[in-house]
């Protein structure tokens, strides 16, 4: 299996930890990954706010170069994947499409309109099998409580995402989580916004939305909370301490990107899969998973 | 059809521990095409007349009967229940954000004080014409997507500011914001709502929303109250109001992609709060050291992508035309 790699802005910046693991379980997995040469962010939906041909072309873009390159696209960003796939939506219609691809055409590209990105979680589902996944696991997380956080832009809106065709997305990180040996902690709040947007904007409802959802869980007896998004990762992790003295309570939950988690249940170790460049400290859980 | 309806039941003014929320299940039979409306009524009329709800026209008109289903908002009567049935049961609770009035009736005053708080009426600036206003067909159009409201609240109740902070404006009432931003006869001569986008540029404003999608979702009639409060943002960042952390955040956002063809992340917030702005920068520095100490910091240098020419060059031609932000249609589905 081949797939035209999307790594998106945040693995490389923000939460640099996530780009080595996900390669890491991929090549264990035999997901060979090929990064699209010059990608460019997708807009976060930032751009597109202000701009949202300009967003919309520098996606075709990215999608122009994978079809250049015959694979289908894999990302392991929630935010990119709902990004690109609601670009992908708006380009159905064929006469934006043109404009789109009018801007394209001085690079040499053109895009059809048909790719389908995918997020690494609903491709262990969709194309390589929850059963051939469960083969690779050599170290089940039975001691583990993990609870699911999705990402807005992965479950929003269902139209863009194609849910309808795929209902199992829905229950893709609850399917995981539990393939993986460990207990899940199901909660509301894990389709719920983790507040990264208006960190900027409005630090007090981004924090409050943080400790929201990291006590809720933590209440509940979670070891950690498993996140595809690494925006999410950067607000819930980095920014847990400022939400706890905000919310004036300690709360000190782990948050894994969901290639870590897999990861330990391949039996690869803390280290390598860079948990010790988290915030909140993953100690307790190590120990957790040592102590048998 | 059997299923079971497990209602949050609560009556605040009960004397005793039904003042607090507590599920009831009602097993029912309900024919294969019926509502969660029509099992709702079925248990009122046949099994339990003291279960409250509220409804009126059952056809997705009124708007009365928006509730939880399955944890998300959406209207009792458009809902076909066995395309919701999860292991036999299906719950239904009282819409989120608004105070509880009995069972799944929500006391409205939070949604109409927003209503009220955007002025929802026109507001022409300029000089009255001497006869009827002139809005061309296509403008009429595109306001029919956001009139189609029905003040259900479905977007209120589900909305993830609202949950944390009751004095965001909210998706309800900035989408009837826009329904008059976005009227060529609101504003000034050239239709530009000055005064409107400066308001609503203002704290509990558009600048507020998380961009979540769950009001989107929630809406049953399409207006996407979210893509209108990204179409609002557009619209105040052209009239000028981008004197704010949310504005410029946007700008930071797209010059940084548009000059690079990737996100500058050590400088985004710096350039969001202001560079000036020493107590918000001073603000971030416990954690900027938290993460230096992990080797979490974004690259000091940050680089190109390769070909950045042809991104740049994109970034020169997609630049939207001064007046086209006034019908701009940020909605990807109508």
């Amino acid at each position: 299996m081949k797939y035209a790699f999307f790594p998106g802005c945040v693995s490389q910046g923000g939460a640099p930890e996530l780009y080595p693991a996900a390669r890491m379980v991929c090549d264990r997995m035999g997901i060979e990954l090929e990064e699209i040469p010059g990608w460019t962010c997708t807009g976060a939906g930032v751009i597109q706010e202000k701009n949202q041909l300009f967003g919309d072309t520098l996606n075709a873009r990215n999608f122009a170069k994978a079809e250049q390159m015959g694979l289908p696209i894999l990302t392991i960003c929630s935010t990119c994947q709902g990004v690109m796939s609601q670009a992908n939506h708006r380009m159905r219609n064929p006469e934006y499409l043109a404009e789109i691809n009018s801007h394209l055409a001085e690079e040499g590209l053109e895009y059809s309109g048909q790719s389908e990105p995918k997020h690494l979680l609903w491709i262990l589902i969709e194309d390589y099998g929850l059963d051939k996944l469960g083969a690779l696991i050599t170290r089940p997380l039975n001691e583990l409580k993990i609870a699911p956080f999705y990402g807005c832009y992965i479950v929003r809106p269902t139209e863009a995402l194609d849910i309808e065709d795929h209902p199992e997305r829905q229950q893709s990180l609850e399917m995981l989580i539990q393939l993986l040996g460990a207990t899940l902690v199901d909660f509301e709040g894990k389709t719920r916004c983790c507040g990264f947007p208006i960190l900027t904007i409005n630090q007090r409802n981004s924090m409050a939305m943080v400790g929201k959802h990291t006590s809720e869980v933590k209440d509940l007896g979670a070891d950690a909370m498993v996140t595809p998004c690494p925006l999410c990762h950067l607000n819930l992790d980095g920014f847990q301490p400022k939400a706890a003295s905000q919310a004036r309570r300690s709360i000190d939950l782990p948050i894994l990107h969901m290639p870590q988690l897999i990861g330990l249940a391949m039996g690869m170790s803390p280290n390598e899969l860079g948990l010790k460049r988290h915030i909140i400290s993953t100690g307790p859980l190590e120990v957790k998973l040592r102590g048998r | 059809m059997d299923v079971t309806i497990r209602v949050k039941r609560q009556d605040p003014e009960a004397g005793d521990e039904r003042r607090l929320p507590y599920w009831q299940d009602y097993p029912v039979t309900i024919a294969d095409n019926a509502t969660v409306l029509d099992a709702l009524i079925q248990i009122r009329e046949d099994d339990d007349g003291t279960l409250s709800l509220r409804c009126s026209c059952r056809s997705a008109i009124c708007g009365s009967c928006a509730v939880r289903i399955n944890g998300h908002a959406g209207l009792a009567c458009k809902t076909i229940a066995n395309t919701v049935v999860q292991d036999g049961v299906i719950t239904v609770e009282p819409a989120g954000v608004m105070p509880v009035v009995k069972d799944l009736v929500v006391n409205f005053d939070l949604f109409w004080e927003k209503i009220e708080a955007v002025d929802p009426y026109l507001k022409h600036m300029g000089q009255e014409p001497e006869g009827e206003y002139i809005v061309s067909n296509d403008a009429m159009l595109h306001l029919s997507g956001v009139t189609a409201c029905i003040m259900c609240g479905a977007c209120v109740s589900d909305c993830t500011v609202l949950e944390v902070d009751p004095t965001f404006l909210g998706p309800a009432a900035l989408a009837k914001a826009y329904r008059f931003t976005a009227d060529p006869r609101d504003g000034d001569a050239e239709g530009v709502s000055m005064e409107r986008l400066w308001a609503l540029s203002e704290p509990t404003g558009i600048w507020d929303c998380t961009r979540c999608n769950e009001c989107v979702q929630a809406c049953p009639k399409g207006v996407a109250p979210m893509d209108r409060i990204m179409a609002m943002r557009e619209q105040a960042i052209q009239a000028g109001y981008d004197n704010n952390n949310g504005a410029r955040h946007t700008d930071a956002f797209t010059e940084s992609v548009g000059h690079s063809g990737r996100l500058d992340e050590l400088r985004l917030p710096i350039k969001s709060v202001g560079m000036m702005n020493l107590p918000a920068l001073m603000d971030y520095m416990p954690v900027a050291f938290r993460a230096m100490r992990r080797g979490k910091m974004p690259p000091i240098a940050h680089k190109n992508v390769e070909n950045v020419d042809a991104v740049r060059r994109i970034f020169a031609r997609t630049q939207p035309e001064p007046e086209a932000a006034k019908v701009s249609n940020n909605s990807p589905f109508g």
